[in-house]
């Protein structure tokens, strides 16, 4: 479990998080939204601590990340796996080795179970055939899937993805929404993904934050996320003409169980 | 531009401190070591074997041209070229060349790196990033660029010998004995101890200019620019600050 507690963060006048606070639970897929420029991924790099803050507490398993020291913080970094916008594959090695470097590094046992391991993490991404190649040879989906694999490998405990659908097709977007929640639900882990796609918001969002101007502005779960009345959120989830009408046109039921998506696609494909 | 000495300078005292931590795992450390000493070592070897000929021949050829005085014998001119290339050309004009293949390298490597995520990768995985990517470089420059400007020096002298006979202005047998007359092996330990300090500039300065890069594609072609020029300016400078303290 990762908690935040009043997360305060300026960059020079600038206050970029004004105190930011919220719970995120093992086992469900953690949505950090909100518009460019909200905070968001400033939020995230505060709780790896790719960011140090100005005020407030990231706690890992009630364990103070923001005053611990370097050693300290590499004990709970082993425990996280995290997902790149740019996927940040090592170039110069290929997807097997990229996906065995966190093991060499950190791993015990042999090179043959390290071996099996990594076979089994591609596997789980569906890309062992792409074991030999190197990260410029392979689509970008493909590089999001062997980055997941690599967050995966040391089977952490706390999974970040900062944007993971960004620059992808929308078929690919799902494909990559559904092995994080798979994954999610099966090892059990606190995963936060910070997003604005809207189909990963509806999809996986078990718990998300929405971030205005560097405040919490609202949180609940996809299933409610429709129903709330908060204008800004209402705003940035209906942004698009295609959402809005989408939503006048239907019952806000719809929207609850997930159907609307097979609705619009049977209407249209009806057309 | 705004010129912040003391801002690099202290943040430069920063990442070479902050590369001293006990490694994650040693046989990883060890192997990206020698992956650098192959890229640094064996990577310029054919630029500086090209350079440090022609250097020579040049030398011998200029000697040649301005000792024109029939008192003084051909043997000498093989001696001028020795000292010139052992103490000056081998490690400093090498080095300057290195800067600039090295050091553009070290940097836009970092650089590209920095920009993609990479090292935030590594900073996420829990390794030290300093001291498992900037130390194996500095380490390895500290050990390749001697032996680089040594070959230079060998490669340097064979150049000069080759040129004089080729051209007719010295024979094999007189630049023999010319290489023999009074050689002085502190000298040696003169362009070692210019090698080392060298390397160690090229390698540190070129990583600190690389591992801080903000921005995109346009800043690691900056970065990898200024610091070929600050490896440069340094080398000279240390060139001019360790012959005036060790001759």
């Amino acid at each position: 479990m990762i908690e935040l507690k009043d997360i305060r963060k300026s960059f020079g006048d600038k206050e970029i998080l004004k105190g930011v606070s919220t719970t995120m639970e093992p086992g469900k897929v953690n949505l950090i939204i909100g518009a460019s420029g909200s905070g968001k991924t400033v939020l995230m790099k505060c709780i790896v601590g790719l960011m140090g803050v100005d005020g407030g507490k990231v706690l890992y398993d009630n364990q103070d990340f923001t005053s611990m020291d370097d050693k300290e913080k590499k004990g709970i970094r082993q425990e996280i796996g995290m997902l790149f916008q740019g996927s940040a594959l090592f170039d110069s090695m290929t997807v097997e080795q990229n996906v065995m470097f966190p093991l060499e590094m950190f791993g015990t046992g042999t090179h043959k179970e390290k071996k099996a391991r990594v076979d089994e993490c591609l596997e789980r991404v569906q890309l062992k055939e792409a074991a030999k190649k190197y990260p410029a040879e392979i689509s970008g989906g493909m590089k999001k899937r062997v980055g997941i694999a690599r967050a995966i490998v040391l089977n952490p405990k706390y999974l970040f993805c900062d944007e993971p659908n960004s620059g992808l097709d929308p078929q690919t977007s799902l494909l990559i929404d559904k092995l994080i929640t798979e994954l999610t639900k099966e090892y059990n882990i606190t995963t936060v993904i910070n997003t604005h796609d809207m189909n990963t918001v509806m999809e996986s969002g078990d718990h998300i934050v929405y971030m205005y101007q560097g405040q919490k502005q609202w949180e609940g779960s996809n299933k409610d996320i429709v129903f709330s009345k908060d204008q800004k959120l209402n705003d940035f989830i209906f942004a698009s003409e295609f959402l809005r009408e989408a939503k006048e046109m239907r019952q806000l039921e719809m929207f609850k169980d997930g159907k609307w998506r097979d609705q619009l696609k049977k209407e249209q494909d009806g057309k | 531009m705004e010129f912040k000495f003391f801002y690099h300078f202290g943040n430069f005292l920063l990442m070479l401190k902050g590369m001293f931590s006990r490694p994650e795992n040693m046989k990883m450390y060890w192997k990206q070591f020698m992956q650098q000493c192959v890229d640094i070592g064996v990577g310029s070897f054919g630029i500086v074997f090209i350079i440090s000929l022609f250097m020579g021949g040049v030398t011998t050829l200029q000697t040649a041209y301005q000792l024109v005085s029939p008192i003084i014998p051909k043997s000498t001119i093989a001696q001028v070229v020795r000292d010139t290339i052992i103490l000056e050309f081998a490690p400093t004009l090498t080095s300057i060349v290195l800067a600039g293949v090295v050091g553009s390298k070290i940097a836009s490597e970092l650089g590209n790196m920095r920009i993609s995520e990479q090292i935030d990768a590594l900073e996420i995985m829990g390794i030290n990033t300093k001291g498992y990517l900037i130390a194996p470089k500095i380490l390895a420059a500290v050990l390749m660029i001697p032996v680089l400007v040594a070959i230079a020096g060998f490669l340097g002298i064979w150049g000069g010998k080759e040129a004089g006979e080729l051209s007719g202005v010295l024979s094999g047998e007189e630049f023999m004995q010319g290489l023999r007359q009074e050689f002085k092996a502190y000298n040696v330990f003169f362009a070692m101890a210019k090698s080392y300090t060298f390397g160690f500039i090229i390698a540190s300065v070129s990583a600190y200019y690389g591992y801080n890069v903000t921005g995109g594609a346009l800043e690691i072609g900056k970065a990898s620019t200024t610091a070929v020029v600050v490896s440069c300016v340094l080398v000279l400078f240390m060139d001019y600050a360790l012959t005036a303290i060790l001759l």
